[in-house]
């Protein structure tokens, strides 16, 4: 492989590197002035490799010719599927953004940089192939989203979670840099087709280290159970278009680049992690959906909400097979239109003197004086909950199949028997919204003007988690076996 | 007809109609709900009178890919047949029920529709996975209208209603996507054909009845009904009673019977054990109820317990009887679920000790509640009383002490409700305000009669409604009699003259025991 080919490969990326630093030039010239233009431009940046990342997806792309680097790197329709959903995601980050920070008028020139070095980031975790390459995609995604966590300067509660999600990233950095070099020292080689093919079939005691530590580093990253802690602080005091860049985008990349190392790397033991990841699993969709019964403010109730939805995804994980890989991706891209639209319906809801409204008691009667997006905040519950006809259903009913035909049926009972729990303060939230009269158990909402740019973004969401979705199902069915099947023709 | 999607066209009507209604004032929302619903009702007819009789066992088929995992499969049979008819005869009643609701009329309308489409759904779902779909988002609509527009206690009553039945389908999910894989596909008519292997059965059996159970209800998870019933509007009562819980109904008849027949069989001693609890349990309990709507849901526990009983004594007589039971206690205790409101509208109160003496200031009132009370004992000329008759002749030949239970369910039956009646219609007036209602208006009689009429059609000449179903449930019998569970009336036919050996056979039947 020549290296113009495999620059070729990494077009995409190196797109988003140089459009970020022009615009960090742009925003260091022009100042917090042009923080519209830059993310316009931004937008357009990350539009155009959604672009240069679609053929991969369609195509089916997959094998030798779609590493880059000697292996550093693999640009296949897998990586294709998970960049997609993150630029997309990126780019609702950067439509909410504007009109909510320039209220306070905390927005700033820094914030579409950061998103797109973030994005790069993730670009980077979702092909990484090589340890080497999935650490310098992970911190980079980190880094910005430190920054972003605390970009209310002013405000106590988001340089907390600045500072939270720093110190614990950290940590769970650390960690999984321990599990690599363990790995790297029992395996010789950090190339994932490396450690497997030196692994074989079977597992040293060092080695085994070596993953349980990778494992929980990166269940640090996905938020799973029992690495979660850190979640519920960092959504709640994080500015809300943060957080739902947060609850999306991160989240893809983080369980894309989980499933390669668990798949690819670890492939060839997966008896070794699969218990592992069952427990994170039911964990996750038991703690996340206890954790959120209790919650009186409703981004952390969004915060359990999206520890619950990890629980799911890992149960397509857990299975190990094609099939499992491609319901992931399924449950992913529905999850990512779901959580923005849920926490776009979030941050247009304000009080009387026009600040945001978090507390899940405002909420009540919402149905009368914000029908339009009470309406769209109950599909996405529904949705949520996994009830059908809601596309909600179809992630979770893709990612139980998926268990079922792996022979993880104990698995699946109690995976489907836990949503019922879940199921509760969803329908709690849809009852504040539709039964109860305005201002019944708080201080209500006032009907505001929103930006229009919210109203779109949220109506196409609920478009797309609505029955409407179904019809969806066939090419993204089709997308997500080619996706998975690139993932498992490396193996 | 061939050809023509009219299923498609049924379960369109009522969805557009939903969507008008949410963007309409209230007086529109009824005039569109009431328009879409009879539109329905039409071509249910429509749907009933060129139904060919005796023909394929599945009939107005359609079949379209459009998704993945799963295809947009529908089809009838006379079964199904049966209670599509059932529910769109019911939408247009409970739409002219529903004149007392003044708030949030739109979304009233609208989640009213939506439900419409999703029963037609349930009962005309080909493909498992759209049944599932249609099946569990009538959770939606129905927590919405106990949620928003029932009575004190209806967070409650909604939250219970909403989990246990969540609760209930999830495992059935389960248990469709096992059988799914097992079987390569995901068609219900295949399915019905596919042998699974016994021990599977059982387990796919529970997690079905897990589902089922709930929804049908069955003793002792019936407990969210009395409450959904009590909390909710009279339309949704009528809803929930006629349509709602045949589709527990329609659920065994459908699946779990034709589909597990060894799996049934086994398990059939637990749903004998249970229905024979439900019918005296929950009769006593009947008996005892202060509140109208209550004593009425617990009633529809105890019909429902037969309706289990009939389809699980493995005879052709059981199951139809099953049959007419359900959609004879669709009309009745929609009928009287529609009697209750229609006083409590006058007066806002489900007290039975706040009436009395009704049948000297609403007479034809006290007309209508009669012919339903009796319709609801199984009184012979209406519709109670074939099915319970057909039921519990079925279940005589299968166990001779599950029909000795079962029958004391409609002495019960008859004790709680002849009881309720004297309580309302006759005795004194007591309550001066409850002496001084008027009698039924037009509207009540335009909901009223038809119901009337059909009760004692369906008790007159019950052959209309059980022609359509006959071949059905014959093929059913054929496709479970393998699987049938011996009989404790141990017939011993003995070497009886040739010309007589009809009386016979049944003089040794009548002194087996």
């Amino acid at each position: 492989m020549d290296f113009s080919s495999s620059l070729a490969l990494v077009a995409p990326e190196i797109v988003l590197s140089l459009s970020g630093l022009a615009l960090l030039l742009v925003a260091a010239w022009a100042g917090d002035g042009a923080s519209r233009l830059i993310s316009v431009l931004a937008c357009v940046a990350l539009g155009a490799t959604f672009c240069m990342a679609l053929p991969s997806v369609l195509q089916g792309a997959s094998g030798a010719d779609r590493i880059a680097f000697d292996g550093q790197f693999t640009a296949d329709a897998f990586a294709g599927l998970a960049k997609l959903l993150i630029y997309l995601a990126s780019i609702a980050a950067l439509i909410v953004a504007p009109a909510f920070l320039e209220r306070t008028g905390s927005m700033r020139a820094e914030y579409p940089v950061l998103v797109l070095f973030s994005a790069l980031g993730m670009s980077i975790m979702a092909s990484a192939s090589d340890l080497l390459t999935l650490y310098i995609g992970l911190e980079m995604q980190s880094l910005s989203a430190y920054v972003l966590a605390a970009f209310l300067r002013s405000d106590g509660r988001s340089a907390e979670a600045g500072l939270k999600y720093f110190v614990l990233g950290a940590l769970a950095s650390g960690i999984l840099l321990f599990g690599m070099s363990l790995t790297y020292g029992f395996a010789g080689t950090t190339s994932f087709a490396g450690i497997r093919a030196s692994l074989g079939n079977g597992l040293s005691t060092g080695a085994l280290f070596g993953l349980v530590f990778v494992l929980a580093g990166l269940a640090f990253k996905i938020s799973a159970v029992p690495f979660h802690m850190w979640t519920p602080d960092v959504y709640e005091g994080a500015p809300t278009p943060v957080t739902a860049f947060f609850a999306s985008a991160p989240k893809v990349a983080a369980i894309a680049l989980t499933a390669r190392v668990a798949l690819e790397a670890f492939g060839g033991v997966a008896d070794a992690w699969r218990q592992i990841v069952v427990f994170a699993a039911l964990a996750s969709i038991i703690v996340g959906a206890l954790g959120a019964i209790g919650q009186a403010n409703i981004k952390r109730l969004l915060a359990y909400s999206s520890i619950n939805n990890v629980g799911f995804v890992l149960i397509g994980l857990a299975c190990g097979t094609a099939a499992g890989a491609s319901a992931m991706l399924v449950y992913l891209a529905i999850y990512v239109p779901m959580t923005i639209a849920g926490f776009v319906a979030v941050l247009m809801l304000r009080d009387a003197d026009g600040d945001p409204i978090e507390a899940v008691a405002d909420l009540a009667g919402l149905s009368r004086t914000h029908p339009g997006v009470a309406w769209c905040l109950m599909i996405v519950m529904f949705s949520l909950a996994g009830i059908p006809p809601m596309f909600g259903f179809w992630g979770k009913f893709v990612v139980f199949q998926a268990a079922v035909e792996a022979d993880l049926l104990v698995l699946a009972a109690v995976g489907v028997a836990s949503s019922v729990i879940g199921a509760f303060y969803y329908i709690k939230i849809v009852k504040l919204m539709f039964f109860d009269e305005p201002g019944q158990s708080g201080a209500g909402v006032i009907q505001r003007d929103s930006d229009s740019a919210h109203w779109a973004l949220l109506a196409l969401c609920t478009v797309l988690i609505s029955p409407l979705g179904f019809l969806a199902t066939g090419w993204l069915g089709t997308l997500a076996d080619q996706a998975a099947a690139a993932l498992f023709l490396v193996a | 007809m061939e050809g023509f999607p009219i299923l498609s066209l049924m379960l369109l009507v009522p969805l557009l109609g939903a969507i008008a209604c949410l963007f309409v004032d209230g007086r529109t929302a009824r005039t569109v709900a009431l328009a879409a619903t009879l539109i329905d009702l039409v071509l249910g007819i429509v749907l009933w009178a060129s139904f060919d009789i005796g023909g394929a066992q599945w009939q107005f088929t359609e079949r379209a890919g459009v998704f993945s995992g799963f295809g947009w499969a529908l089809g009838i049979d006379g079964i199904a047949l049966m209670l599509i008819v059932l529910s769109v005869f019911l939408m247009p009643i409970c739409i002219l029920a529903s004149a007392s609701i003044n708030k949030r009329v739109g979304e009233y309308m609208a989640a009213f529709l939506f439900m419409e489409t999703l029963m037609i759904g349930v009962f005309a779902a080909q493909d498992i996975f759209l049944f599932y779909i249609f099946f569990e988002a009538g959770l939606i609509p129905m927590y919405l209208i106990i949620g928003i527009w029932g009575g004190d206690n209806r967070i409650y009553a909604s939250y219970k209603f909403f989990l246990y039945t969540l609760l209930g389908s999830l495992l059935m999910l389960v248990a469709m996507l096992w059988m799914a894989n097992e079987a390569g596909t995901s068609d219900i008519p295949t399915l019905m054909a596919y042998d699974f292997p016994p021990a599977a059965q059982t387990w796919l059996f529970l997690a079905f009845f897990a589902s089922f159970a709930v929804k049908m209800p069955m003793w002792p998870v019936h407990t969210w009904l009395p409450d959904a019933h009590v909390q909710a509007p009279t339309a949704g009562s009528v809803i929930l009673a006629g349509v709602l819980l045949k589709m527990g109904g329609y659920g065994f008849i459908r699946f779990s019977l034709p589909m597990f027949p060894e799996g049934s069989a086994q398990l059939a001693w637990l749903v004998f054990a249970l229905s024979m609890i439900a019918v005296v349990v929950t009769s006593l309990i009947a008996l005892v109820q202060h509140d109208m709507k209550k004593l009425i849901a617990y009633s529809s526990v105890a019909h429902m317990a037969i309706v289990t009983m009939g389809l699980f004594a493995f005879n052709v007589q059981g199951l139809e009887g099953a049959m007419i039971v359900m959609l004879s206690h669709g009309l009745v205790s929609g009928a009287l679920f529609l009697c209750v409101g229609v006083i409590y509208d006058r007066l806002h109160t489900r007290e039975i000790a706040r009436y009395g003496g009704l049948s000297i200031n609403m007479p034809r009132y006290a007309l209508f509640f009669l012919l339903f009370t009796m319709a609801s004992i199984g009184l012979p000329g209406t519709s109670g009383f074939v099915g319970e008759f057909l039921s519990l002749a079925g279940i005589y030949q299968v166990s001779s002490w599950v029909s000795l239970v079962g029958t004391t369910g409609i002495i019960l039956g008859a004790a709680y409700m002849l009881y309720l009646y004297r309580r309302v219609a006759y005795g004194e007036q007591r309550n001066a305000d409850a002496a001084a209602m008027p009698d039924l208006s037009v509207r009540e009689y335009v909901m009223l009669a038809p119901i009337a009429a059909a009760v004692l059609w369906m008790g007159v000449y019950p052959e209309s409604f059980l022609a359509p179903m006959r071949q059905d449930i014959q093929l059913l019998d054929a496709r479970i009699s393998r699987a049938q569970p011996g009989s404790d009336a141990r017939l011993a036919i003995g070497s009886a003259n040739p010309a007589e050996a009809g009386t016979e056979t049944e003089a040794a039947h009548g002194g087996a025991h």
